[in-house]
Protein backbone atom coordinates (compact mmCIF):
# COMPACT_ATOMS: atom_id res chain seq x y z
CA UNK A 1 0.00 0.00 0.00
CA UNK A 2 0.94 3.48 -1.07
CA UNK A 3 -0.50 6.50 -0.54
CA UNK A 4 0.89 9.96 -1.86
CA UNK A 5 -0.65 13.21 -0.53
CA UNK A 6 0.22 16.55 -2.37
CA UNK A 7 -0.75 20.02 -0.41
CA UNK A 8 -1.39 22.98 -1.79
CA UNK A 9 -0.82 26.37 0.16
CA UNK A 10 0.97 29.68 0.30
CA UNK A 11 4.51 30.39 0.96
CA UNK A 12 4.16 31.29 5.29
CA UNK A 13 1.57 29.06 5.95
CA UNK A 14 2.88 26.23 6.88
CA UNK A 15 2.28 23.80 4.23
CA UNK A 16 5.97 22.09 4.37
CA UNK A 17 5.80 21.83 7.75
CA UNK A 18 2.10 19.96 7.58
CA UNK A 19 3.85 17.59 5.23
CA UNK A 20 6.73 16.64 7.72
CA UNK A 21 4.46 16.56 10.71
CA UNK A 22 1.92 13.94 8.71
CA UNK A 23 4.66 12.13 8.31
CA UNK A 24 5.79 11.77 11.29
CA UNK A 25 2.63 11.22 12.67
CA UNK A 26 2.51 8.17 10.07
CA UNK A 27 5.71 6.23 11.27
CA UNK A 28 4.35 6.69 14.63
CA UNK A 29 0.99 5.00 13.83
CA UNK A 30 3.38 2.37 12.34
CA UNK A 31 4.16 2.87 8.71
CA UNK A 32 7.24 1.31 7.67
CA UNK A 33 7.54 3.84 4.85
CA UNK A 34 7.08 7.91 4.92
CA UNK A 35 8.50 10.49 2.73
CA UNK A 36 7.98 14.68 3.15
CA UNK A 37 9.24 17.06 0.90
CA UNK A 38 8.69 20.46 -0.13
CA UNK A 39 8.55 21.88 -3.91
CA UNK A 40 11.23 24.18 -3.48
CA UNK A 41 11.24 27.07 -6.46
CA UNK A 42 11.47 30.36 -5.72
CA UNK A 43 9.46 30.29 -3.04
CA UNK A 44 8.18 33.32 -0.98
CA UNK A 45 5.77 34.48 1.91
CA UNK A 46 2.05 34.36 -0.27
CA UNK A 47 3.32 32.52 -3.48
CA UNK A 48 1.41 29.48 -3.67
CA UNK A 49 3.55 26.22 -2.59
CA UNK A 50 3.55 23.01 -2.80
CA UNK A 51 4.67 19.84 -0.58
CA UNK A 52 4.00 16.18 -0.72
CA UNK A 53 4.20 13.36 1.71
CA UNK A 54 4.15 9.67 0.70
CA UNK A 55 2.55 7.05 3.29
CA UNK A 56 3.45 2.91 3.06
CA UNK A 57 3.33 -0.22 4.98
CA UNK A 58 7.07 -0.71 3.40
CA UNK A 59 9.88 1.09 2.29
CA UNK A 60 9.17 3.55 -0.28
CA UNK A 61 11.48 3.43 -3.11
CA UNK A 62 10.27 5.80 -5.40
CA UNK A 63 12.03 9.20 -5.47
CA UNK A 64 10.28 11.78 -7.27
CA UNK A 65 7.47 14.29 -7.63
CA UNK A 66 3.72 12.91 -6.80
CA UNK A 67 1.66 13.62 -10.20
CA UNK A 68 -1.10 11.53 -9.25
CA UNK A 69 -1.99 11.93 -5.74
CA UNK A 70 -4.99 9.94 -3.25
CA UNK A 71 -5.39 12.49 -1.74
CA UNK A 72 -4.96 16.57 -1.96
CA UNK A 73 -5.09 18.85 0.91
CA UNK A 74 -5.39 22.75 0.09
CA UNK A 75 -4.82 24.98 3.12
CA UNK A 76 -5.80 28.48 0.91
CA UNK A 77 -9.28 27.99 -0.93
CA UNK A 78 -8.02 31.14 -2.74
CA UNK A 79 -5.63 28.82 -4.69
CA UNK A 80 -8.17 26.44 -5.87
CA UNK A 81 -9.05 29.93 -8.22
CA UNK A 82 -5.30 30.42 -9.73
CA UNK A 83 -4.39 26.56 -9.65
CA UNK A 84 -5.99 23.12 -10.48
CA UNK A 85 -5.14 21.43 -7.87
CA UNK A 86 -7.20 18.58 -8.37
CA UNK A 87 -4.57 17.73 -11.32
CA UNK A 88 -3.81 14.30 -11.60
CA UNK A 89 -6.23 13.14 -8.50
CA UNK A 90 -6.95 9.48 -9.04
CA UNK A 91 -10.52 8.68 -9.54
CA UNK A 92 -11.75 7.78 -6.05
CA UNK A 93 -9.22 10.52 -4.38
CA UNK A 94 -10.11 12.78 -1.35
CA UNK A 95 -9.75 16.58 -1.75
CA UNK A 96 -9.53 18.03 1.92
CA UNK A 97 -10.51 22.11 1.91
CA UNK A 98 -9.87 24.85 4.27
CA UNK A 99 -13.36 26.66 3.77
CA UNK A 100 -16.37 27.40 5.55
CA UNK A 101 -17.73 26.44 2.53
CA UNK A 102 -19.84 23.25 2.37
CA UNK A 103 -18.52 20.67 -0.05
CA UNK A 104 -21.28 21.40 -2.59
CA UNK A 105 -20.45 24.63 -2.85
CA UNK A 106 -17.08 23.75 -4.76
CA UNK A 107 -16.24 23.07 -8.14
CA UNK A 108 -13.99 20.12 -7.30
CA UNK A 109 -13.76 16.49 -8.29
CA UNK A 110 -13.19 13.69 -6.12
CA UNK A 111 -14.59 13.11 -2.73
CA UNK A 112 -14.36 16.34 -0.96
CA UNK A 113 -14.30 17.51 2.66
CA UNK A 114 -14.07 20.73 4.07
CA UNK A 115 -13.62 22.43 7.11
CA UNK A 116 -12.93 26.25 8.52
CA UNK A 117 -9.41 26.30 9.51
CA UNK A 118 -9.29 29.96 8.97
CA UNK A 119 -12.34 30.14 11.70
CA UNK A 120 -10.65 27.81 14.10
CA UNK A 121 -6.75 28.99 13.70
CA UNK A 122 -8.52 32.58 14.65
CA UNK A 123 -10.06 31.18 17.85
CA UNK A 124 -7.22 29.27 19.19
CA UNK A 125 -4.83 32.23 18.38
CA UNK A 126 -3.06 30.44 16.05
CA UNK A 127 -1.07 33.16 14.10
CA UNK A 128 2.59 34.24 12.99
CA UNK A 129 3.08 37.67 12.67
CA UNK A 130 -0.85 38.33 13.03
CA UNK A 131 -2.22 36.14 10.44
CA UNK A 132 -3.97 32.89 10.84
CA UNK A 133 -1.94 29.72 10.52
CA UNK A 134 -3.84 26.58 9.64
CA UNK A 135 -1.29 23.85 8.99
CA UNK A 136 -2.07 22.13 12.49
CA UNK A 137 -5.67 22.49 11.85
CA UNK A 138 -5.39 20.69 8.43
CA UNK A 139 -4.14 17.86 10.34
CA UNK A 140 -6.48 16.87 12.45
CA UNK A 141 -8.81 17.64 9.54
CA UNK A 142 -6.62 14.67 7.49
CA UNK A 143 -7.00 12.51 10.30
CA UNK A 144 -10.77 12.43 10.52
CA UNK A 145 -10.75 12.50 6.19
CA UNK A 146 -8.68 9.95 5.56
CA UNK A 147 -8.48 7.79 8.84
CA UNK A 148 -4.60 7.20 8.12
CA UNK A 149 -3.30 8.44 10.89
CA UNK A 150 -5.15 8.96 14.73
CA UNK A 151 -5.86 12.10 16.11
CA UNK A 152 -3.76 11.41 19.31
CA UNK A 153 -0.99 10.74 17.23
CA UNK A 154 -1.56 14.18 15.49
CA UNK A 155 -1.83 15.92 18.49
CA UNK A 156 1.17 14.24 19.96
CA UNK A 157 3.76 15.69 16.78
CA UNK A 158 2.08 19.15 17.18
CA UNK A 159 3.06 19.11 20.78
CA UNK A 160 6.17 17.59 20.02
CA UNK A 161 7.06 20.41 17.56
CA UNK A 162 6.07 23.21 19.25
CA UNK A 163 6.26 22.40 23.34
CA UNK A 164 3.70 24.35 25.67
CA UNK A 165 1.17 26.90 25.65
CA UNK A 166 1.62 26.74 21.67
CA UNK A 167 1.68 23.18 21.17
CA UNK A 168 -1.62 22.71 23.52
CA UNK A 169 -3.58 25.42 21.43
CA UNK A 170 -2.47 23.86 18.51
CA UNK A 171 -3.35 20.90 19.51
CA UNK A 172 -7.18 21.90 20.54
CA UNK A 173 -7.63 23.29 17.25
CA UNK A 174 -6.68 20.23 15.30
CA UNK A 175 -9.24 18.81 17.62
CA UNK A 176 -11.71 20.94 16.28
CA UNK A 177 -10.88 20.55 12.73
CA UNK A 178 -11.19 17.13 13.21
CA UNK A 179 -14.45 16.98 14.80
CA UNK A 180 -16.01 19.69 12.48
CA UNK A 181 -14.32 18.08 9.15
CA UNK A 182 -17.05 17.13 6.78
CA UNK A 183 -18.23 15.90 3.59
CA UNK A 184 -21.63 16.57 3.77
CA UNK A 185 -23.72 19.91 2.07
CA UNK B 1 39.40 -4.94 15.25
CA UNK B 2 37.19 -3.82 17.63
CA UNK B 3 34.36 -5.82 19.18
CA UNK B 4 30.67 -5.19 17.94
CA UNK B 5 27.69 -5.88 19.78
CA UNK B 6 24.07 -5.84 18.06
CA UNK B 7 22.65 -2.82 19.50
CA UNK B 8 18.95 -3.53 21.41
CA UNK B 9 16.08 -2.37 19.65
CA UNK B 10 14.84 -0.18 22.53
CA UNK B 11 18.29 1.36 22.51
CA UNK B 12 17.66 2.52 18.90
CA UNK B 13 15.70 6.03 18.51
CA UNK B 14 13.47 6.66 15.56
CA UNK B 15 13.73 10.11 14.51
CA UNK B 16 11.89 11.40 11.03
CA UNK B 17 14.37 13.72 9.04
CA UNK B 18 15.73 14.99 6.47
CA UNK B 19 19.09 13.59 4.47
CA UNK B 20 20.73 16.92 6.01
CA UNK B 21 19.75 16.55 9.67
CA UNK B 22 20.25 12.69 9.32
CA UNK B 23 24.12 13.83 8.37
CA UNK B 24 24.36 16.18 10.88
CA UNK B 25 23.37 13.73 13.76
CA UNK B 26 25.77 11.47 12.25
CA UNK B 27 28.39 13.71 12.54
CA UNK B 28 27.37 14.55 15.98
CA UNK B 29 27.50 11.20 16.88
CA UNK B 30 30.97 10.53 15.57
CA UNK B 31 32.41 13.24 17.90
CA UNK B 32 34.12 14.99 15.63
CA UNK B 33 37.25 17.56 16.60
CA UNK B 34 36.93 19.75 14.56
CA UNK B 35 34.24 21.17 12.14
CA UNK B 36 35.02 24.03 9.27
CA UNK B 37 32.78 24.89 6.35
CA UNK B 38 30.90 27.80 4.58
CA UNK B 39 27.00 27.79 3.63
CA UNK B 40 25.66 26.99 0.75
CA UNK B 41 22.16 25.39 -0.06
CA UNK B 42 21.12 22.32 -0.20
CA UNK B 43 23.67 21.66 2.32
CA UNK B 44 23.08 24.27 5.13
CA UNK B 45 20.90 22.42 7.14
CA UNK B 46 24.04 20.26 8.03
CA UNK B 47 25.97 22.82 9.14
CA UNK B 48 23.07 24.80 10.71
CA UNK B 49 22.10 21.41 12.95
CA UNK B 50 25.28 20.98 13.82
CA UNK B 51 25.86 25.07 15.58
CA UNK B 52 22.65 24.05 17.06
CA UNK B 53 24.59 21.06 18.84
CA UNK B 54 27.31 23.01 19.46
CA UNK B 55 25.44 25.72 21.19
CA UNK B 56 23.90 23.54 23.46
CA UNK B 57 26.82 21.91 24.61
CA UNK B 58 25.93 18.79 22.96
CA UNK B 59 29.61 18.11 21.66
CA UNK B 60 33.16 19.57 21.93
CA UNK B 61 33.73 20.02 18.41
CA UNK B 62 35.49 23.42 17.29
CA UNK B 63 33.36 24.93 14.86
CA UNK B 64 35.63 27.11 12.64
CA UNK B 65 33.08 29.54 10.13
CA UNK B 66 35.28 30.21 7.56
CA UNK B 67 35.44 32.76 5.12
CA UNK B 68 35.39 30.51 1.74
CA UNK B 69 34.73 26.75 0.91
CA UNK B 70 38.66 26.87 -0.13
CA UNK B 71 39.18 27.93 3.45
CA UNK B 72 36.67 25.33 4.66
CA UNK B 73 38.49 22.99 2.79
CA UNK B 74 42.22 24.26 4.25
CA UNK B 75 41.16 23.88 7.84
CA UNK B 76 40.22 20.67 7.57
CA UNK B 77 43.34 19.89 5.85
CA UNK B 78 45.33 21.69 8.55
CA UNK B 79 43.45 20.04 11.52
CA UNK B 80 43.18 16.28 10.28
CA UNK B 81 47.05 16.92 9.68
CA UNK B 82 47.15 17.55 13.70
CA UNK B 83 45.42 14.15 14.22
CA UNK B 84 41.84 15.37 14.70
CA UNK B 85 38.69 13.51 13.13
CA UNK B 86 37.53 16.48 11.01
CA UNK B 87 34.22 16.49 8.82
CA UNK B 88 32.94 19.78 6.38
CA UNK B 89 29.97 19.98 4.10
CA UNK B 90 29.36 21.65 0.80
CA UNK B 91 27.59 21.52 -2.68
CA UNK B 92 28.10 22.63 -6.28
CA UNK B 93 29.91 26.16 -6.51
CA UNK B 94 30.89 25.35 -2.80
CA UNK B 95 33.06 22.24 -3.73
CA UNK B 96 33.90 23.78 -7.05
CA UNK B 97 35.86 26.57 -5.11
CA UNK B 98 37.69 23.81 -3.05
CA UNK B 99 38.84 22.00 -5.79
CA UNK B 100 42.61 22.79 -5.15
CA UNK B 101 42.60 21.90 -1.87
CA UNK B 102 40.47 18.63 -2.86
CA UNK B 103 43.93 17.13 -4.14
CA UNK B 104 45.61 18.15 -1.23
CA UNK B 105 43.25 16.80 0.88
CA UNK B 106 43.76 13.48 -0.88
CA UNK B 107 47.24 13.53 -1.73
CA UNK B 108 48.24 14.71 1.70
CA UNK B 109 46.24 10.92 2.95
CA UNK B 110 44.32 13.32 5.39
CA UNK B 111 40.85 10.99 6.26
CA UNK B 112 38.37 13.97 6.16
CA UNK B 113 34.35 13.39 5.73
CA UNK B 114 32.90 15.88 3.29
CA UNK B 115 29.31 15.73 2.92
CA UNK B 116 27.66 16.68 -0.15
CA UNK B 117 24.69 17.63 -1.17
CA UNK B 118 24.63 17.09 -5.03
CA UNK B 119 23.81 20.12 -7.13
CA UNK B 120 23.88 21.57 -10.49
CA UNK B 121 26.73 24.16 -10.97
CA UNK B 122 25.95 27.70 -12.69
CA UNK B 123 25.04 29.30 -15.08
CA UNK B 124 22.20 29.95 -15.12
CA UNK B 125 22.69 29.64 -11.27
CA UNK B 126 20.43 26.40 -10.00
CA UNK B 127 19.87 25.32 -6.44
CA UNK B 128 18.82 21.84 -7.65
CA UNK B 129 20.54 18.74 -7.95
CA UNK B 130 22.64 16.93 -10.26
CA UNK B 131 25.97 15.52 -10.39
CA UNK B 132 28.08 17.79 -12.04
CA UNK B 133 29.55 18.90 -8.67
CA UNK B 134 30.87 15.73 -7.48
CA UNK B 135 31.45 13.94 -11.06
CA UNK B 136 33.63 16.92 -11.67
CA UNK B 137 35.95 16.04 -8.70
CA UNK B 138 36.17 12.08 -9.26
CA UNK B 139 39.69 12.01 -9.87
CA UNK B 140 40.72 14.49 -6.78
CA UNK B 141 41.29 11.38 -4.67
CA UNK B 142 38.46 11.24 -2.36
CA UNK B 143 36.35 8.05 -2.11
CA UNK B 144 33.15 8.77 -3.50
CA UNK B 145 29.50 7.01 -1.91
CA UNK B 146 26.48 8.06 -2.60
CA UNK B 147 23.61 7.54 -0.72
CA UNK B 148 19.58 6.81 -1.74
CA UNK B 149 18.10 7.24 1.42
CA UNK B 150 18.79 9.51 4.98
CA UNK B 151 19.09 6.03 6.48
CA UNK B 152 21.75 5.12 4.61
CA UNK B 153 23.52 8.76 4.78
CA UNK B 154 23.33 8.36 8.27
CA UNK B 155 24.99 4.63 8.10
CA UNK B 156 27.32 5.97 5.56
CA UNK B 157 28.48 9.01 7.58
CA UNK B 158 29.49 6.89 10.00
CA UNK B 159 31.39 4.06 8.35
CA UNK B 160 32.91 6.65 6.04
CA UNK B 161 35.01 8.12 9.24
CA UNK B 162 35.83 4.59 9.64
CA UNK B 163 37.31 3.59 6.57
CA UNK B 164 38.98 7.22 5.77
CA UNK B 165 40.89 6.58 8.80
CA UNK B 166 42.04 3.42 8.81
CA UNK B 167 46.12 2.81 8.19
CA UNK B 168 45.93 0.68 5.08
CA UNK B 169 43.54 3.71 3.37
CA UNK B 170 43.86 6.95 4.92
CA UNK B 171 42.40 8.78 2.49
CA UNK B 172 39.23 11.43 2.50
CA UNK B 173 35.69 10.45 1.82
CA UNK B 174 32.66 12.13 0.20
CA UNK B 175 29.83 11.22 1.39
CA UNK B 176 26.70 12.11 -1.38
CA UNK B 177 23.51 12.67 -1.02
CA UNK B 178 20.87 14.35 -4.15
CA UNK B 179 20.30 18.38 -3.33
CA UNK B 180 16.52 18.94 -1.91
CA UNK B 181 15.42 15.47 -3.10
CA UNK B 182 17.30 13.76 -0.46
CA UNK B 183 18.60 16.58 1.27
CA UNK B 184 14.95 17.90 2.20
CA UNK B 185 12.80 14.60 2.43
CA UNK B 186 11.84 13.86 5.84
CA UNK B 187 12.31 10.21 6.18
CA UNK B 188 12.50 7.56 9.24
CA UNK B 189 15.78 7.30 10.55
CA UNK B 190 16.66 4.84 13.18
CA UNK B 191 19.38 6.09 15.50
CA UNK B 192 21.97 4.55 17.30
CA UNK B 193 23.40 4.73 20.53
CA UNK B 194 25.81 7.63 20.84
CA UNK B 195 27.88 4.77 23.04
CA UNK B 196 27.47 2.37 20.11
CA UNK B 197 28.45 5.01 17.65
CA UNK B 198 31.56 5.82 19.53
CA UNK B 199 32.81 2.54 20.34
CA UNK B 200 32.49 1.16 16.77
CA UNK B 201 34.85 4.15 15.83
CA UNK B 202 36.95 4.62 18.54
CA UNK B 203 39.32 7.63 18.75
CA UNK B 204 41.15 8.23 15.55
CA UNK B 205 44.53 7.17 16.05
CA UNK B 206 46.92 9.47 13.20
CA UNK B 207 49.52 7.35 11.24
CA UNK B 208 51.77 10.42 11.68
CA UNK B 209 50.87 13.71 13.29
CA UNK B 210 52.26 17.44 13.26
CA UNK B 211 53.96 17.67 16.99
CA UNK B 212 55.87 20.44 17.81
CA UNK B 213 58.26 18.55 19.79
CA UNK B 214 58.42 16.02 16.58
CA UNK B 215 58.34 18.29 13.68
CA UNK B 216 57.48 16.63 10.47
CA UNK B 217 56.95 18.06 7.06
CA UNK B 218 54.14 16.89 5.65
CA UNK B 219 53.42 17.97 1.56
CA UNK B 220 56.47 19.59 0.84
CA UNK B 221 57.94 20.23 -2.31
CA UNK B 222 58.44 16.95 -4.72
CA UNK B 223 59.93 17.49 -8.21
CA UNK B 224 60.47 15.26 -11.02
CA UNK B 225 62.55 13.05 -8.29
CA UNK B 226 59.43 12.04 -5.71
CA UNK B 227 56.01 12.95 -6.84
CA UNK B 228 55.17 10.22 -8.91
CA UNK B 229 56.17 7.84 -6.02
CA UNK B 230 53.82 10.05 -3.96
CA UNK B 231 51.18 9.13 -6.51
CA UNK B 232 52.34 5.28 -6.94
CA UNK B 233 51.40 5.24 -2.76
CA UNK B 234 47.90 7.09 -3.08
CA UNK B 235 46.79 5.09 -5.53
CA UNK B 236 48.11 1.75 -4.05
CA UNK B 237 45.90 3.44 -1.14
CA UNK B 238 42.63 3.61 -3.42
CA UNK B 239 43.40 0.18 -4.26
CA UNK B 240 42.83 -1.28 -0.77
CA UNK B 241 39.81 0.56 -0.05
CA UNK B 242 37.01 -2.33 -1.46
CA UNK B 243 38.66 -4.49 1.59
CA UNK B 244 38.96 -2.19 4.17
CA UNK B 245 35.26 -1.08 3.17
CA UNK B 246 34.42 -4.74 3.17
CA UNK B 247 35.54 -5.33 6.62
CA UNK B 248 33.53 -1.78 8.49
CA UNK B 249 30.55 -2.60 6.30
CA UNK B 250 30.69 -5.96 8.03
CA UNK B 251 31.10 -4.89 11.67
CA UNK B 252 28.64 -2.48 11.04
CA UNK B 253 26.25 -5.06 9.82
CA UNK B 254 26.92 -7.10 13.24
CA UNK B 255 25.98 -4.16 14.81
CA UNK B 256 22.93 -2.76 12.71
CA UNK B 257 22.08 -5.71 10.71
CA UNK B 258 22.00 -3.15 7.57
CA UNK B 259 24.67 -3.38 5.02
CA UNK B 260 24.50 -1.81 1.86
CA UNK B 261 27.42 -2.64 -0.50
CA UNK B 262 29.68 -0.97 -2.82
CA UNK B 263 26.68 -1.37 -5.27
CA UNK B 264 23.20 -2.70 -4.51
CA UNK B 265 21.30 -5.62 -7.13
CA UNK B 266 17.47 -5.95 -7.32
CA UNK B 267 16.09 -8.20 -9.28
CA UNK B 268 19.29 -8.92 -11.78
CA UNK B 269 19.03 -12.85 -11.63
CA UNK B 270 18.08 -13.05 -15.30
CA UNK B 271 17.34 -9.21 -16.41
CA UNK B 272 18.44 -9.16 -19.87
CA UNK B 273 17.94 -5.18 -19.28
CA UNK B 274 19.97 -3.79 -16.23
CA UNK B 275 19.01 -0.08 -15.26
CA UNK B 276 22.38 1.46 -14.04
CA UNK B 277 22.12 4.54 -11.17
CA UNK B 278 22.73 5.76 -8.29
CA UNK B 279 21.15 7.93 -5.73
CA UNK B 280 17.66 8.38 -5.67
CA UNK B 281 17.07 7.50 -8.84
CA UNK B 282 18.16 4.04 -8.20
CA UNK B 283 14.82 4.12 -5.78
CA UNK B 284 13.17 5.24 -9.06
CA UNK B 285 14.15 2.54 -10.75
CA UNK B 286 13.49 -0.20 -8.65
CA UNK B 287 9.33 1.35 -8.36
CA UNK B 288 10.29 0.82 -12.17
CA UNK B 289 11.29 -2.74 -12.08
CA UNK B 290 8.72 -3.89 -9.62
CA UNK B 291 6.08 -2.32 -12.21
CA UNK B 292 8.20 -3.76 -15.57
CA UNK B 293 8.09 -7.29 -13.75
CA UNK B 294 4.42 -7.55 -13.05
CA UNK B 295 4.27 -6.80 -16.62
CA UNK B 296 6.00 -9.64 -17.50
CA UNK B 297 9.69 -7.64 -18.56
CA UNK B 298 13.11 -9.34 -17.24
CA UNK B 299 14.56 -6.00 -15.97
CA UNK B 300 16.56 -5.23 -12.84
CA UNK B 301 18.86 -2.98 -11.11
CA UNK B 302 22.05 -2.07 -10.10
CA UNK B 303 22.24 0.77 -8.10
CA UNK B 304 25.85 2.01 -7.36
CA UNK B 305 26.88 3.49 -4.16
CA UNK B 306 30.58 3.63 -4.54
CA UNK B 307 31.80 5.59 -7.55
CA UNK B 308 35.66 5.63 -6.07
CA UNK B 309 37.32 3.36 -6.32
CA UNK B 310 34.86 2.12 -9.20
CA UNK B 311 33.91 -1.34 -8.53
CA UNK B 312 34.62 -2.36 -12.05
CA UNK B 313 35.69 -6.38 -11.10
CA UNK B 314 32.56 -7.38 -9.15
CA UNK B 315 29.93 -5.45 -11.58
CA UNK B 316 31.66 -6.87 -14.55
CA UNK B 317 30.48 -10.15 -12.77
CA UNK B 318 26.75 -9.46 -12.25
CA UNK B 319 26.23 -6.75 -15.61
CA UNK B 320 27.87 -9.79 -18.06
CA UNK B 321 24.74 -11.36 -18.34
CA UNK B 322 22.69 -8.81 -19.40
CA UNK B 323 22.10 -8.34 -23.04
CA UNK B 324 21.67 -4.52 -22.20
CA UNK B 325 22.78 -2.01 -19.61
CA UNK B 326 20.89 1.29 -19.18
CA UNK B 327 22.80 3.83 -17.86
CA UNK B 328 21.12 6.51 -16.50
CA UNK B 329 22.95 9.48 -14.82
CA UNK B 330 22.81 13.32 -14.17
CA UNK B 331 25.36 14.72 -15.67
CA UNK B 332 26.93 15.97 -18.94
CA UNK B 333 30.57 15.82 -19.67
CA UNK B 334 30.28 18.45 -22.70
CA UNK B 335 32.67 16.97 -25.72
CA UNK B 336 33.07 13.61 -24.26
CA UNK B 337 31.90 10.86 -26.00
CA UNK B 338 29.69 10.10 -23.36
CA UNK B 339 29.54 10.67 -19.67
CA UNK B 340 31.06 9.76 -16.68
CA UNK B 341 28.83 7.39 -14.95
CA UNK B 342 28.62 5.61 -18.79
CA UNK B 343 32.16 5.67 -19.40
CA UNK B 344 33.71 3.24 -16.03
CA UNK B 345 30.78 1.09 -16.96
CA UNK B 346 31.85 0.91 -20.73
CA UNK B 347 35.80 0.48 -19.54
CA UNK B 348 34.33 -2.36 -16.91
CA UNK B 349 32.53 -4.36 -19.80
CA UNK B 350 34.93 -3.83 -22.47
CA UNK B 351 37.43 -6.76 -21.67
CA UNK B 352 34.32 -9.20 -22.46
CA UNK B 353 34.81 -11.54 -25.33
CA UNK B 354 30.48 -11.10 -25.61
CA UNK B 355 29.12 -7.46 -23.85
CA UNK B 356 25.84 -5.84 -23.32
CA UNK B 357 24.79 -3.26 -25.32
CA UNK B 358 25.56 -0.26 -23.08
CA UNK B 359 23.15 2.91 -23.50
CA UNK B 360 23.30 6.09 -21.50
CA UNK B 361 21.06 8.62 -20.78
CA UNK B 362 21.37 12.12 -18.81
CA UNK B 363 18.76 12.78 -17.19
CA UNK B 364 17.82 15.02 -14.03
CA UNK B 365 19.46 18.52 -15.30
CA UNK B 366 19.62 21.22 -12.85
CA UNK B 367 16.81 19.27 -10.57
CA UNK B 368 14.11 18.41 -13.50
CA UNK B 369 12.20 15.49 -11.76
CA UNK B 370 12.58 11.89 -12.71
CA UNK B 371 9.44 10.55 -12.85
CA UNK B 372 9.24 7.04 -13.35
CA UNK B 373 7.96 7.32 -16.94
CA UNK B 374 11.77 8.88 -17.28
CA UNK B 375 12.83 5.61 -16.73
CA UNK B 376 10.29 3.03 -18.99
CA UNK B 377 11.37 5.67 -21.79
CA UNK B 378 14.77 4.82 -21.43
CA UNK B 379 14.33 1.16 -20.95
CA UNK B 380 11.89 1.24 -24.23
CA UNK B 381 14.84 2.96 -26.24
CA UNK B 382 16.91 0.05 -25.07
CA UNK B 383 15.01 -2.37 -26.10
CA UNK B 384 14.93 -1.00 -29.72
CA UNK B 385 18.21 -0.65 -29.51
CA UNK B 386 18.94 -3.76 -28.71
CA UNK B 387 16.54 -5.23 -31.75
CA UNK B 388 18.40 -2.81 -34.13
CA UNK B 389 22.00 -3.98 -32.52
CA UNK B 390 23.33 -0.66 -32.16
CA UNK B 391 22.69 2.13 -29.67
CA UNK B 392 24.08 5.89 -29.75
CA UNK B 393 26.69 6.90 -27.53
CA UNK B 394 24.66 8.69 -25.31
CA UNK B 395 21.13 10.45 -25.13
CA UNK B 396 19.28 13.48 -23.06
CA UNK B 397 15.97 12.60 -21.73
CA UNK B 398 13.68 14.61 -19.69
CA UNK B 399 14.37 17.92 -21.93
CA UNK B 400 12.36 19.86 -24.84
CA UNK B 401 14.46 19.32 -27.57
Amino acid sequence: MLVEIRWHGRGGQGGVTSAELLAKAAYLDGYKGVQAFPFFGAERRGAPVKAFTRISDREINVRCQIYEPDIVAVLDPDIIDLIDVCEGLKDDGIVIVNTPKAPSELDLRGHVYTFDGTGIALRHGLLVAGLPVVNTTMLGAFARATGLVKLETVQRVIMEKWPGKVGERNAEGAKEAYDSCTDQG
Amino acid sequence: MTVVERVPTDKVVVEGMTGDAAIAHALKQCDIDVLAAYPITPQTIIVEDFQKFVANGEVKTRVIPVESEHSAMSACVGASAVGARVATATASAGLALMWEILYCAASMRMPIVLAVANRALSAPINIHNDWSDSYGARDSGFIQIYCQSCQEAYDTVIMAFKIAEDHDVLLPVMVCIDGFILSHNVERVEMLPTEAVQQFLGVRKPAIALDPDNPVTMGPLALTDYYFEFKEQQDRAMARVPEVFERVESEFEKMTGRRYGRFETYRVEDADIIIFTHSTPGGTAKAVVDALRERGEKVGVVRLRMFRPFPAEALREVLRNAKAVAVFEKCRSFGAPSNPLALEVRTALYDLDERPLVTDFVIGLGGRDVPPSTIVEGVEKTKEYLKAGRAPLYETLGVRK
